[in-house]
């Protein structure tokens, strides 16, 4: 569990924007079961995600976080069950899972940012090629993300000549491009050094003022307690608890969830 | 007031002048002489210089007859290499036997190519769109009508008729061009995850790959006749192009595939992610970042096919090579000591100047396209 930080930003989260709806479902995931040949890594789930929510997933390695959130974007195929996101229903037709992806923007541990490309041909190629924008609206839509996420100097480097926070940070305004309605990160600090996290928390938590819907794998429990409406801890394929930060820290009900949450905070 | 011990008072002694660093002796005793193995090297090589240039030279030049020489004194002895043979054959070693008074076709042809490629080849050259359709769907069109003629009151000259170096670099440029995008077809289709498509380009590059060219060229030359319907006829130089294409394209089809498994999968998954369909996955960030590896190796079949075109020999085609050994044999006012050894020289060299320029242009392409790592 070394990898599990408590950084948090020290300054006050402004909630104003941070409504989530009572009515309108962005994800629905209804007894969804995920098999790797024999191994059943996903185990029903069920999971309810409402427009505006923020998310945090914890649980231990390999107990299908990652998964879980790579199906939500059909990077993982499921087997059973169903997953609807946006009202779009996951199947095979390759039309709807397009259609899926270019709502749902995702962050990876590894960037995978494209090298050969510019920054800022990186923030433009999907808006351009699949949104089918005109290049100079898109270029100026690049702009304006690259100064959210406070990097507009950068845009004609490539990936490799920037750092590892500057470069998850424009994983993340690659993704915003598309203005997608739902945002996963699948452990998006993971692979950085410690005083790199913090830059990318704060551009996680800037999008979350602003109202978006978020699904975050992680191990920042920081950012759990700070921006969270919930968090769902994972163990062995299954969703054992789930809850809000304040109790599902201070009261963990599941044994497993005790036991993971005393191995991670002193 | 202060702690300091000792304060010199006078002048250090100048030191004496560093040895010489530079200029040609210091360049030589740095690289030649440096211990006593380089210097029994730098000997050694020396005297092999010493063995080798003379004679050589001698049969290049010294001893050589000039491209406006005699027979009779290629004929001498001690006389080198015969240019002057070369030099009065030089046409059939470029047309073949393409009409004499209509040479100026395969000319303009060879001009025109050179107009297109070479603005095409260089990155900074303007209208790179408009280029590359004149060279690969405009040119080609011109090309034939101009060589095979029959249209336009241009008269009719038959593909048995070509030959020499035209034709060398037709199966060639053609082979290439088409060679590359089938190839990676083929390794697009070699991983893909349907099945039908998967088992035919499986099977075609197995078999192929198993295959030598000389049999492809046979087969297409002789077997293909068998199975065409009577009367009907497929052009020789036509069919050659083929074997020609179909055999380098499962070589390239290997080499890029290699290249397609070096991209780690987050790449795809990025893509995916975005919203991008399969061939727009393919097409921006996946083949421009394989491609880019393979670059060595692409180019290496490439040299391959253009020096393997010689082979269409076996199936009657005067290419350069052959027009050189038809010439050799047949010119028997040119007979002398060093004819056909000039000849082959000569189609040597030509081959030479092709494929290491071929070889430069992708190391410098190399060089150009390495943005992806820049640091």
């Amino acid at each position: 569990m070394s990898q599990v930080s408590e950084t948090t930003v020290d300054r006050q989260i402004d909630t104003s924007h941070m409504q989530v709806s009572k009515t309108d479902v962005a994800i629905d995931v209804i007894n969804m079961h995920k098999w790797y040949g024999d191994f059943h890594v996903l185990r029903d789930i069920n999971l309810r995600v409402m427009k505006g929510e923020r998310i945090v997933i914890a649980g231990p390695s390999g107990s299908g976080k990652s998964t879980l959130i790579r199906c939500i974007n059909r990077l993982e195929e499921h087997q059973e069950g169903q997953i609807i996101v946006n009202g779009t229903e996951l199947t095979a037709d390759l039309k709807r899972i397009d259609e899926v992806r270019r709502e749902v923007g995702m962050v990876f541990q590894h960037f995978n940012l494209f090298p050969h490309l510019t920054i800022l041909q990186n923030l433009t190629l999907a808006p351009i090629w699949v949104r089918g924008t005109p290049k100079a609206e898109a270029e100026a839509t690049a702009m304006h993300y690259l100064e959210r996420v406070k990097i507009p100097e950068q845009a004609n480097k490539f990936p490799g000549q920037l750092s590892g926070g500057q470069q998850q940070r424009v994983a993340i305004a690659r993704s915003l491009c598309m203005q997608p309605k739902i945002m996963l990160f699948d452990e998006p600090t993971s692979a950085l050094d410690p005083e790199m996290v913090k830059e990318v928390l704060e551009v996680m938590i800037s999008l979350a003022e602003d109202g978006m819907t978020m699904i975050c794998v992680t191990h920042e429990m920081g950012f759990a307690r700070q921006v969270a409406n919930r968090v769902i801890f994972m163990d062995q394929g299954q969703i054992i608890e789930q809850n809000e930060p304040e109790a599902f820290f201070s009261n963990p009900q599941h044994e497993r969830t005790k036991l993971f949450l005393s191995q991670i905070l002193h | 007031m202060t702690d300091i011990g000792f304060v010199r008072s006078d002048l250090v002694e100048a030191r004496p002048a560093p040895v010489r660093t530079t200029g040609a002796i210091a360049w030589a005793q740095k690289n030649l002489f440096s211990t006593p193995l380089d210097t029994v090297l730098t000997i050694l090589g020396l005297l092999f210089l010493a063995w080798i240039v003379p004679p050589l030279y001698g049969f290049f030049f010294g001893n050589a007859v000039g491209p406006n020489g005699t027979v009779e004194q290629c004929r001498m002895e001690n006389a080198g290499a015969c240019w002057a043979y070369i030099s009065s054959e030089m046409e059939f070693f470029i047309y073949g036997f393409y009409d004499i008074p209509e040479q100026w076709r395969p000319n303009i042809v060879f001009a025109l190519g050179a107009l297109l490629l070479v603005p095409l080849l260089i990155p900074k050259a303007p209208f790179k769109k408009t280029n590359a359709v004149l060279f690969l769907a405009v040119y080609p069109i011109v090309s034939y009508f101009l060589l095979a003629g029959g249209v336009f009151g241009l008269r009719e000259i038959p593909t048995e008729k070509w030959g020499g170096l035209l034709v060398t670099l037709i199966l060639s440029v053609i082979g290439i061009t088409l060679s590359f995008p089938l190839g990676v077809i083929l390794a697009l289709g070699r991983q893909s995850s349907m099945p039908i498509i998967k088992t035919v380009c499986v099977g075609f590059i197995e078999l192929i790959r198993a295959v030598p060219l000389i049999t492809i060229l046979f087969m297409a030359s002789i077997m293909l006749p068998l199975f065409m319907p009577q009367g009907m006829t497929v052009d020789k130089f036509l069919r050659a192009i083929v074997g020609v294409t179909l055999f380098t394209s499962a070589y390239v089809a290997e080499v890029v595939r290699g290249g397609l498994q070096a991209i780690p999968r987050g790449q795809y998954e990025a893509a995916s992610a975005l919203g991008l369909g399969y061939w727009k996955r393919m097409w921006f960030i996946i083949l421009p970042q394989a491609l880019k590896h393979v670059i060595p190796g692409i180019v290496n079949n490439f040299i391959a096919l253009f020096k393997d075109t010689s082979l269409v020999y076996i199936v009657g085609m005067k290419d350069l090579l052959e027009a050189v050994k038809t010439k050799n044999d047949t010119a028997l006012e040119w007979q002398s000591g060093n004819t056909a050894t000039t000849g082959y020289i000569f189609a040597a060299m030509v081959f030479w100047v092709f494929c290491f320029g071929m070889s430069r242009y992708s190391i410098y392409m190399e060089r150009r396209l390495n943005t992806g790592y820049k640091r």
